[in-house]
Order: structure tokens, then sequence, then C-alpha cells
């Protein structure tokens, strides 16, 4: 888009990179700040219905859809308190941080084929880089805040956040190990065609994968069962008991955005990305062939299914994290790390080990997805830098896949001396 | 004059600049977890300096190991060992003394390194070579041993590394574990 901007219109260098960086930031900032208002009316509505309530009924709107814009109009006109105790720089730094770390990975998560704010090679490294910092907003409002009930969530929020980074990373490694590659587009891309091509079915490991995948991706956002950081029964509302107004709104923005991109990791990882379960775009002939560079009105089409395909994964994903808060009560801190150390750690690394073994053995599954061997260069399509790696992609297919490292590093030394 | 303005020297001073600036506020601040929070975004700034030059694996890598991980163990000790709230740290004349040896030691090496570069005015973009793509590949394959360019990787490092890591790790769990009644009691 830069480019385009760049040659197509005449403007500087840096007034081009800027426009097209504040587009982007727009554009996500409205995904995020839109779906944390959608998905808080969501909740109120889902919980109500799993009490066998009605939920926001009496706001206005059709199923009380005004419920959120009202709850941002009230927290927009609180008070900004800050307590005596506090620290109060940090105070108010804290929700920033939090804020700032759950919306940044949206920068690297691809929406569709390509369609990514900034294109990085090692997207899935950057995503869970950033969302890892997110415990420290946390943390900072938890000690600021000067009360023994706000640090006691931060303690248990930083002591379970990253006791449940290491299962979750394991769980990512392994469709980077199928897939050959860190790169999120090319990882999405490989999934394409039926659903039987989604990772998840890949053999009977990843799906195990991503049961423990999702759980401790909802124990990293902190949600119930596992949101020990703000259980008010024992500690009035954990590490924001003293924010109020808009302070407290980021934190819970925070909060829905980075359950979003759990969820919408998980589909690009798992469930294919912007690869539907019925591949229409594909059938229809109107996707964009992956060496195609010049721009096709079907083909954009096709990438808009595809990103709202993703949204609706992503979105149905949040779902799941909604309904299971509702049904199952919260643990408790021993459960939390039990749960984590002994179950979660030791299966998520027998997945791991086994994933390697059906590779090694050379076992089938539903898949045809052949692991990115090379590295080709980068070529440009509607301003978006995708990878040209598909025709090494086909020329792979007939071969079998390279069963160890070491023979795909001999394959690429002949590469590289012929 | 809007066309001279250069994006790429734009940044780097941006993310210098911040980088700089925290790091000083980390030098005077006397509260330990505002110092840790001034860590924070002056490894960040690093980390944006890192993606500005095109070193992605590097620049996520800064986040996820420096930023991420030692600024967690920062807290925790901070916070787990803390007697009163918004602890301050007291430094002597030695330490002072010995801060400025290691400093004005790396300084040097520094401007050394900064005097010994020919030119310091940059090529023009289009001259610039493009950020490989594939750095990842070659640092994983240099780690498990194998080189593109025929010299020996860094298998024996990273296994030592690792086999470091584990007694660590060990190490830990056998401090934190509950002390039971030894056996026979």
């Amino acid at each position: 888009m830069a480019e385009f901007l760049d040659t197509s219109l005449h403007l500087p260098a840096w007034l081009a990179y800027f426009l097209a960086a504040l587009v982007h930031s727009a554009l996500l900032l409205g995904l995020v700040a839109t779906g944390a208002a959608v998905f808080i009316w969501m909740e109120r509505k889902v919980a109500g219905r799993i009490q066998d309530r009605l939920g926001p009924a009496r706001t206005g709107g059709k199923f009380g859809w005004l419920q959120s814009p009202a709850d941002g109009l009230k927290l927009l006109t609180k008070e900004d308190l800050v307590p005596g105790n506090a620290d109060a720089m940090l105070f108010r730094m804290a929700p920033y941080l939090s804020f700032t770390s759950s919306f940044t990975p949206f920068l690297a998560l691809p929406f569709a084929d390509g369609w990514v704010a900034r294109y990085v090679h090692t997207g899935v490294f950057f995503v869970l880089a950033v969302l890892s910092l997110e415990v420290f907003g946390v943390v900072l409002a938890g000690y600021a805040s000067g009360s023994k009930w706000s640090l006691f969530g931060a303690m248990r929020e930083s002591a379970q956040v990253v006791s449940y980074e290491i299962p979750l990373k394991l769980c990512v490694v392994i469709p980077v190990l199928l897939c050959g590659t860190l790169d999120l587009t090319a990882i999405g891309n490989m999934q394409a065609g039926w659903m039987t091509n989604w990772l998840v079915f890949h053999d009977p490991f990843t799906f195990i994968a991503f049961w423990i995948y999702f759980t401790c991706g909802v124990a990293s956002v902190n949600r119930a069962p596992f949101d020990l950081a703000e259980a008010e029964s024992e500690l009035v509302a954990g590490f924001h008991t003293e924010y109020s107004g808009l302070r407290w709104g980021f934190f819970f923005m925070a909060e829905y955005g980075s359950m979003f991109l759990v969820s919408c990791l998980c589909s690009v990882l798992f469930f294919g990305g912007w690869h539907g379960p019925i591949p229409v775009f594909d059938l229809l002939g109107w996707s964009y062939g992956q060496q195609e560079t010049a721009f096709r009105l079907t083909g954009y089409l096709a990438n808009l299914g595809g990103c709202v395909n993703l949204i609706v994964k992503g979105v149905i994903g949040v779902t799941v994290m909604i309904w299971v808060r509702w049904t199952l009560p919260r643990l408790r801190i021993d459960q939390v790390i039990t749960t984590c150390l002994k179950y979660c750690v030791p299966l998520a690394a027998i997945c791991f080990v086994g994933v390697l073994a059906w590779q090694l053995l050379g076992l089938r599954g539903p898949n045809d997805i052949v692991p990115v061997t090379r590295h080709g260069a980068a070529g440009v399509r509607e301003g978006w830098v995708l990878k040209a790696e598909a025709a090494e992609r086909q020329a792979e297919l007939g071969r079998t896949a390279p069963a160890a490292g070491a023979q795909q590093a001999v394959a690429m030394r002949e590469q590289v001396g012929g | 004059m809007l066309a001279a303005i250069d994006g790429q020297a734009t940044f780097f001073w941006f993310c210098a600049l911040i980088s700089c600036c925290f790091a000083l506020g980390v030098l005077f601040s006397p509260n330990i977890v505002r110092m840790a929070f001034y860590l924070i975004v002056s490894l960040g700034a690093v980390a944006g300096l890192f993606f500005l030059a095109g070193a992605e694996f590097l620049g996520a890598m800064q986040l996820m190991l420096y930023v991420g991980g030692t600024l967690v163990l920062l807290v925790f000790g901070v916070m787990l060992t803390a007697r009163s709230n918004f602890i301050r740290m007291k430094t002597g004349g030695g330490e002072w003394i010995l801060a400025l040896f290691v400093g004005g030691g790396l300084l040097l090496l520094l401007l050394r390194t900064a005097f010994m570069v020919e030119s310091w005015s940059l090529p023009p973009a289009h001259e610039l070579p493009p950020a490989d793509a594939s750095t990842t590949t070659e640092i994983g394959l240099a780690l498990s041993g194998v080189r593109l360019d025929g010299r020996s990787g860094y298998l024996l490092p990273f296994v030592i590394v690792s086999v470091h890591l584990l007694v660590v790790l060990i190490g830990a769990a056998y401090l934190a574990r509950t002390k039971r009644p030894a056996d026979g009691d």
C-alpha cells in the first residue's frame, strides 16, 4: 500500500509509509475496539441465557445491543481516581501498557492471503513475544495500586501466565514444525482446500495439541475458570480493584482483545485460517494463485471472504471461551498450577514428540501438507508483500517430504552448490 | 520540503531517543519498580531499532527474552523480596566507582568500534540489499550444526547451553519444592 501511494500518487516516501501505517492501525484499532464492545454484550447475553435469564434487554435496541455503548459512555464520564497510597505514574501507565501489548500482535496477524498490516517473516514468534508482555501491565497495576488485594491478584496472575506460557508455546511449535516456517501467512496458506487439510486433523497428536493450546490460551488471557487474578470472592476485584473509568475500560479492552487474538491465532495455526471448511472460492477459481501478483476483482472478493472466514472463526473461539466461563467454577491457585505443570506440560511434550515421530515414520493423515523447505523471494500484490514459495511447493508435491532436518540441509546445500 | 524528510532516519532517531532517555531514567530513578518500567520501554525501543534494521528475528527475540523474561524475573524478585511498599535503592560510593569503571570500559569499546566505521552516510534506499527473509532458517540450521558456507555450526554450544538450562530448571524445582520431613523421623 505504501508503494502504491509512493508510486501512483507521487507522495514522498515517508508520508506514504505514514499514511499506510495510519490506515492499517486505524482499521485494526477499529476491529479490536468494536470487537470488545460486541464481545461484552455477547458475554452478558450468553451469561444470561446460560443462567436462564434474558440478559440485557432494557437499555434499548434489538436484543439490548445498546448496552455496550451505554457502558462506554458511563466509563468515559466516570471520575479518573488515583488512590492516595498509589505510585501515581505507574498507576496511570499500567492500563496503556496492557492494552498496547494486547493490540500490537494484530499488526502481524494475517487476515487473508497476504492481508497483513506488517508482514513479519517470523510472525508466530512476534505475536507470542508481544502477547507475553501483557502480564506486565497487570503486574504494574497490582503493584502501583498500593492495595494488598491488587498485589495478590497481580502475583497470582504473573505466576499463572508465566507457567502457562510453557505449554502454550510447546503447542504452537507443533504447527510450526509441520509447516517448516514461522511465517503465519505461509502456515495459513498451506492449509488451503477442504477442511481435512486443517492442521488439527493432521494426526491424533495435533488434535490433542489443539485442546491443550486452547486450555492454555484461556489461562494465559486470564479468563475463567483461570481468572484467579480477579477472583471477586477472595480478592475484591484483584489487580483492577482501584481502577475506575476509562483506565479500567482499557484493561477490559485488553482482555477481550487478547481473547480474540488467541482465537484468531488458533484458527490460523490449527483451523486453516482464511481457508474455510469448504473451499468455495477455490472451487469457483476466484482465489489468487500463489504466484499471482496482479490485482483481480474476484481474487479480492476471495480474500475478503477469507477475512470474514477468519473473523467468524475467531468469534466462535471467543464464544466458546464465554461458554466455558459461565459453565465451569473457578479453580484454586494450586489446582491451576497443578493443571499446568502436571498435565498440560507433559501432554504438550508428548504431543510434540508424537508429531515428530509421525513425521519421521512418514505416516499419512487426511492432509496433503508439504512443509516449506526453501524460502523464495517476496512478491507484492495489492500492495501487500507475499512470499513466492508456491512454485517450490508445487515442485515439492511430487516428491516425499524430507524426513529429517539433516536431509533438508543437504538438499539446501546442493541447491547452493549447484 | 516534505520530500527532504528521511523516514528511516526519523524513526531511527525517534527510537534511539526513547531508548536513551529511558535508559537515563533507569539510572537516575531511586524506585526499583519504576526502574523496571523504564527498562521495559528502553529495551522495547531497542527492539524497534532491530525491526527498523530488518532484523525481525532479533527484534522479536529481544522482546521475548530481554523485555519479557528478564523483567518478569526482576519484577518477581523485587516484589517477592521487598519488605516494605515502594522500596528505594541506595547506591554506595564503591558501587558508583565500580559502575563507572565497567560502563566506561564498555563505552570506550563502543567508541573505538564507532570510529572504525569508514563512512556513516547511507547508500540510497534502492541500492541497499533487501533484508534476507530466511535468516531464521539459517540460524536454526546453524544451531543444529549445519552451515551453508561449510563452516562448523554451533551444535556443541547449543547442547551445552541446553544441559545448563536443564540443570538450572532441576535446581529451581529442588529449591522451590515443599520441605517434607526426612524419611524415618
